[in-house]
């Protein structure tokens, strides 16, 4: 089965490498699935978003990006993260607390509500 | 003579318990120096990935983007100084604080406004005790710093830039800038870290061989670089291009990433002071334990002496009073 290479890195470190056979994520102006083989391309994510890897050994990790861009070539994806969070290493309690003290009203609230979100999707706890 | 001896064993004791705090400073230091130099090593992947995927994108957008373009008449210029929050730290701060100098003397004989924006307590102080207008301050993250650290005092600076000096950031009537420099302390190895000082916007774009490339670097800095190299943006766009679908479109994309290309050098400056400012810690905390040590040394050999002294003193009285007894009594 076709495979490619996918980097999931972080500002503060590399939070995951491995093969994978599918990648799913939501890009600004849509949701974008990778395939091995994909044309090269580069795409900003969504400010806060979920990305899905499906790995070789029929796992499926779902992370939590914020503010990050993806990098597509034929044998290898790129996920530059400002944050990223995998699911099990997301405290749903904490997220829960986010998005309850997050004031809607100004755009940074709006903001830090949406990560919560993302957070919480991610963990599949929403 | 008894007084004597008491003194010294209290200066003894004063500076053995010194020792233990200069001593468990330094062994903290040590191990904060490997821990930022390891944070240092998990940060590259990220910014290895973005300068490729910039040099990728300068290939292909229109090089107009603010951060970019050099202002024809620039009229204040923000400077970003790192300092440490704690002192004890040997010439760390003061180092730091006289390349800051040097460089706003060099902006105002350009006829720029320097506008101050200082992390680190030490450096908050510093200014306040001058009377020295800080535009804005950040503290409590000196020695770890996190990526929400850098990228808070980014997106502070980055607005303060978009605005420009014609335009005011708040209702206040604050205004903008044209210039970003940053002031920090590069750390070369153990022995050797040095403040350096460094423009951040605008970037200045270079073309090799027919190729753009981003070239960080400004006429302000003296060599060096946090994370990325401009040899490094070299390499990669002389690479074998590949045709890339940008989306949304390749401007779009520019925009969105340097500004997180500004917040990521900051965090690599930042991560390059704590393991500067924990190195100089050390350093000065291992002086002053050997100092100590040597103290303890001197004081002991004194106290020693006169212990002796008193003792000596104390028979040659017991033997001259036996002798003057001796003698009476022969005589009676």
């Amino acid at each position: 089965m076709a495979e490619m290479t996918v980097d999931l890195v972080s500002v503060e470190r590399k939070i995951w490498t491995g093969q994978a056979t599918f990648v799913l994520a939501r890009t600004t102006v849509g949701e974008i699935g990778v395939l091995p083989g994909h044309e090269p391309t580069l795409a900003q994510l969504e400010d806060a978003g979920v990305v899905r890897i499906d790995t070789t050994d029929g796992q499926s990790l779902t992370v939590a990006v914020h503010g990050g861009f993806l990098s597509v070539t034929p044998d290898h994806v790129s996920i530059l993260a400002e944050f990223a969070e995998l699911s099990e290493e997301i405290d749903v309690n904490r997220a829960r607390a986010a998005l309850d003290r997050a004031d809607e009203s100004d755009p940074e609230g709006a903001a830090a509500r949406a990560r919560a979100e993302a957070r919480l999707k991610a963990a599949g706890a929403q | 003579m008894a007084a004597q001896i008491r003194v010294l064993r209290r200066r003894i004791r004063s500076t053995q318990s010194i020792k233990k705090i200069t001593r468990a400073m330094e062994l903290i230091a040590t191990s904060r120096i490997a821990k930022a130099r390891a944070r240092v090593e998990q940060s590259r992947p990220y910014a290895e990935l973005m300068t490729s995927v910039l040099s990728e994108l300068a290939s292909n957008a229109a090089l107009d983007h603010p951060l970019l373009v050099e202002r024809p008449e620039a009229k204040r210029a923000a400077v970003l100084v790192v300092t440490s929050d704690r002192g004890q730290a040997g010439g760390y701060n003061a180092n730091v604080l006289k390349e800051t100098e040097q460089l706003r003397s060099l902006l105002r004989e350009q006829g720029k406004e320097p506008v101050l924006y200082v992390i680190g307590r030490k450096g908050v102080n510093y200014y306040r005790f001058r009377r020295q207008p800080v535009q804005a301050s950040w503290t409590g993250f000196s020695e770890q710093p996190e990526y929400v650290h850098a990228a808070e005092v980014a997106r502070t600076l980055v607005n303060a830039f978009m605005v420009g000096s014609d335009g005011e950031i708040d209702e206040d009537g604050v205004k903008g800038v044209d210039e970003l420099h940053l002031v920090y302390t590069q750390f070369r190895n153990m022995v050797s870290q040095t403040p350096q000082a460094r423009r951040m916007a605008p970037m200045e774009v270079e073309y090799v061989g027919g190729e753009s490339a981003l070239d960080a670097t400004s006429e302000t800095a003296t060599g060096g670089a946090t994370g990325v190299t401009p040899a490094d943006v070299r390499e990669q766009s002389s690479g074998p291009k590949a045709l890339y679908e940008f989306e949304p479109d390749a401007d779009a994309l520019f925009d969105a990433l340097l500004p997180k290309y500004i917040g990521a050098r900051l965090f690599a400056a930042l991560l390059d002071s704590a393991a500067s400012e924990s190195a100089n810690r050390q350093r000065a905390m291992k002086a002053a334990t050997d100092n100590a040590n040597e103290l303890i040394r001197t004081l002991t050999l004194e106290a020693n002496q006169a212990r002796q002294a008193q003792i000596t003193q104390e028979i040659s009285e017991i033997v001259g009073g036996a002798d003057a007894l001796v003698s009476s009594g022969s005589e009676s």
